[in-house]
């Protein structure tokens, strides 16, 4: 499931997102696995902070102040990108 | 199983799951050895019930197991799962605690009213298996009037507004040449196509080497995967990825590692392609239960070791299909560190002409095919009794 460039292009980071509530984590060694009972997709978060980021999307005004408050400012693009696969997976959803 | 990754330091993450997981992604649970049909390439032999086969509370447990766990969803299977006789209760049990459930079903015991019960709860796949566009296709493996009772079936979900169900097609030589119009049939019902990979295993070690596809159709059917990433797999094709890009998924061997196999009298099995006792970790009634055997058996112990790629290990290929199937090797008498049957550079052909001049080749057990009275097995595929549709 490759996700498009019109869908990586769309994430809002300025916007409040949150874990999709039909999303269950599972920690791992490597992060989490990350299941969507909704749209029945299996999704590995393949790093810790991505982990805590997704966790605690929902306490922070928009994705941006989550990202400066828990992500060293040079990896910060990185995980943006992350972060708008997985709103296309729907892994995070707008709140 | 359809997975896809978010990273940002890239991390080996195939490593990860090589080395195995505190609890499986996922499990494929065989509820009875009971079916109604006698499919030529059954898995797991399938025909007759076991008297040991595990109570209901029993099988409530290891839904506590799998809850515990952590266990996303399980596929669930048999036999035909719909003939055991707590099938509704137990599934019920099971989505309520949420784990999901995914199960295969011949479709011949789901009639319009069970189709409207299946509608009505969340967290629940089902799976038609058919083996062919057409009756003529599908019912020399299936048995005589398996179409029209798996197609009855599409229609009751189709009329109870399920959603998207899934068409479930073992890939054969004669089928392939029908996945286009297996395709179409999915579209007609908004339903979504999953292929699968036929394994020589269970009664597929005697008629794998007529229905596996051709050298040529697997390079064909790689390519139409390749355009077609919406078609699931099952993971279940990843000895194509030699041919060039991987194909969706995980691309590698999870026996024991991310996946397994409970069998419907407890036994726990490396995956459901390999229902021998090679390949058998323990019991769920054992001390323990299922989570004891996940973690502590010797045999996944020793699979979540670093493998040996023995005579693959100087081919270019060997990162992109890991040398194939476990199982797929061990049924057709190949060296489970050797090239897979159907590795795409020709190399499992050569192993299995040695194998035939050798004349070692495996013999099918019978396991729970069904026998007559001199025990002789019942030659199949035999005709199925239809019932009438929305009689439940």
């Amino acid at each position: 499931m490759s996700v498009t460039d019109a869908a990586t292009d769309a994430f809002a980071s300025g916007r409040a997102w949150r874990l999709h509530p039909q999303v269950a984590l599972r920690d791992e060694a490597f992060g989490a696995l990350a299941y969507h009972y909704g749209n029945r997709r299996l999704v590995f978060l393949k790093s810790r902070t991505l982990v805590d980021v997704v966790s605690a999307l929902h306490e922070y005004p928009s994705a941006d102040d989550a990202l400066d408050a828990l992500v060293p400012e040079a990896q910060r693009p990185a995980y943006c990108q992350a972060l708008s696969r997985l709103a296309a997976s729907e892994v995070i959803d707008a709140r | 199983m359809p997975a896809e990754t978010s990273t940002v330091a890239p991390l080996p993450l195939k490593e990860q799951f090589t080395r195995g997981l505190d609890a499986p992604i996922c499990l494929t649970w065989e509820l009875t050895y009971a079916c109604n049909l006698a499919c030529v390439h059954c898995l797991s032999s399938s025909g007759r019930h076991d008297p040991r086969e595990l109570s209901p509370a029993e099988a409530r447990r290891i839904v506590d197991d799998l809850v515990d766990m952590r266990v996303f969803y399980v596929n669930v299977g048999g036999g035909e799962p719909m003939l055991r006789p707590d099938f509704f209760d137990l599934v019920s049990y099971a989505v309520e605690r949420r784990v999901g459930v995914k199960f295969s079903t011949n479709g011949t015991r789901l009639t319009a009213a069970r189709a409207q019960t299946l509608a009505a709860l969340d967290y629940l796949d089902v799976q038609i298996s058919i083996d062919g566009a057409t009756a003529v296709t599908n019912d020399a493996v299936r048995g005589a009037g398996s179409f029209d009772a798996a197609r009855q079936a599409m229609d009751n979900l189709a009329a109870a507004g399920f959603g998207p169900f899934k068409i479930s097609v073992v890939v054969t030589r004669q089928n392939v040449e029908e996945i286009d119009a297996l395709a179409a049939m999915a579209d007609s019902y908004g339903a979504q196509l999953r292929l699968t990979r036929l394994r020589p295993s269970g009664r597929g070690v005697d008629t794998w080497e007529a229905l596996h596809p051709t050298a040529e159709q697997q390079r064909r059917l790689y390519h139409w995967l390749v355009e077609r990433p919406g078609v699931l797999t099952g993971d279940s094709f990843f000895h194509l990825s030699a041919l060039g890009q991987p194909l969706e998924g995980l691309n590698l061997c999870g026996a024991g590692r991310v996946v397994c196999l409970i069998d419907p009298v407890g036994d726990v099995y490396a995956c459901p392609f390999v229902i021998d006792r090679q390949f058998l970790a323990g019991n769920v009634r054992d001390r323990g239960g299922f989570p004891g055997v996940w973690r502590e058996s010797p045999l996944f112990t020793s699979l979540r070791e670093p493998q040996s790629a023995g005579a693959c290990a100087s081919c270019g290929s060997f990162d992109a299909c890991r040398g194939g199937c476990m199982a797929a090797k061990f049924f057709t008498g190949l060296p489970l560190d050797g090239p897979d049957p159907e590795c795409v550079h020709g190399h499992g052909e050569e192993a299995l002409a040695a194998v035939a001049a050798r004349g070692d080749r495996p013999r099918a057990a019978l396991g729970h095919s069904k026998v007559r009275p001199d025990g002789t097995p019942v030659p199949v595929p035999t005709p199925v009794r239809l019932r009438p549709a929305g009689r439940a």
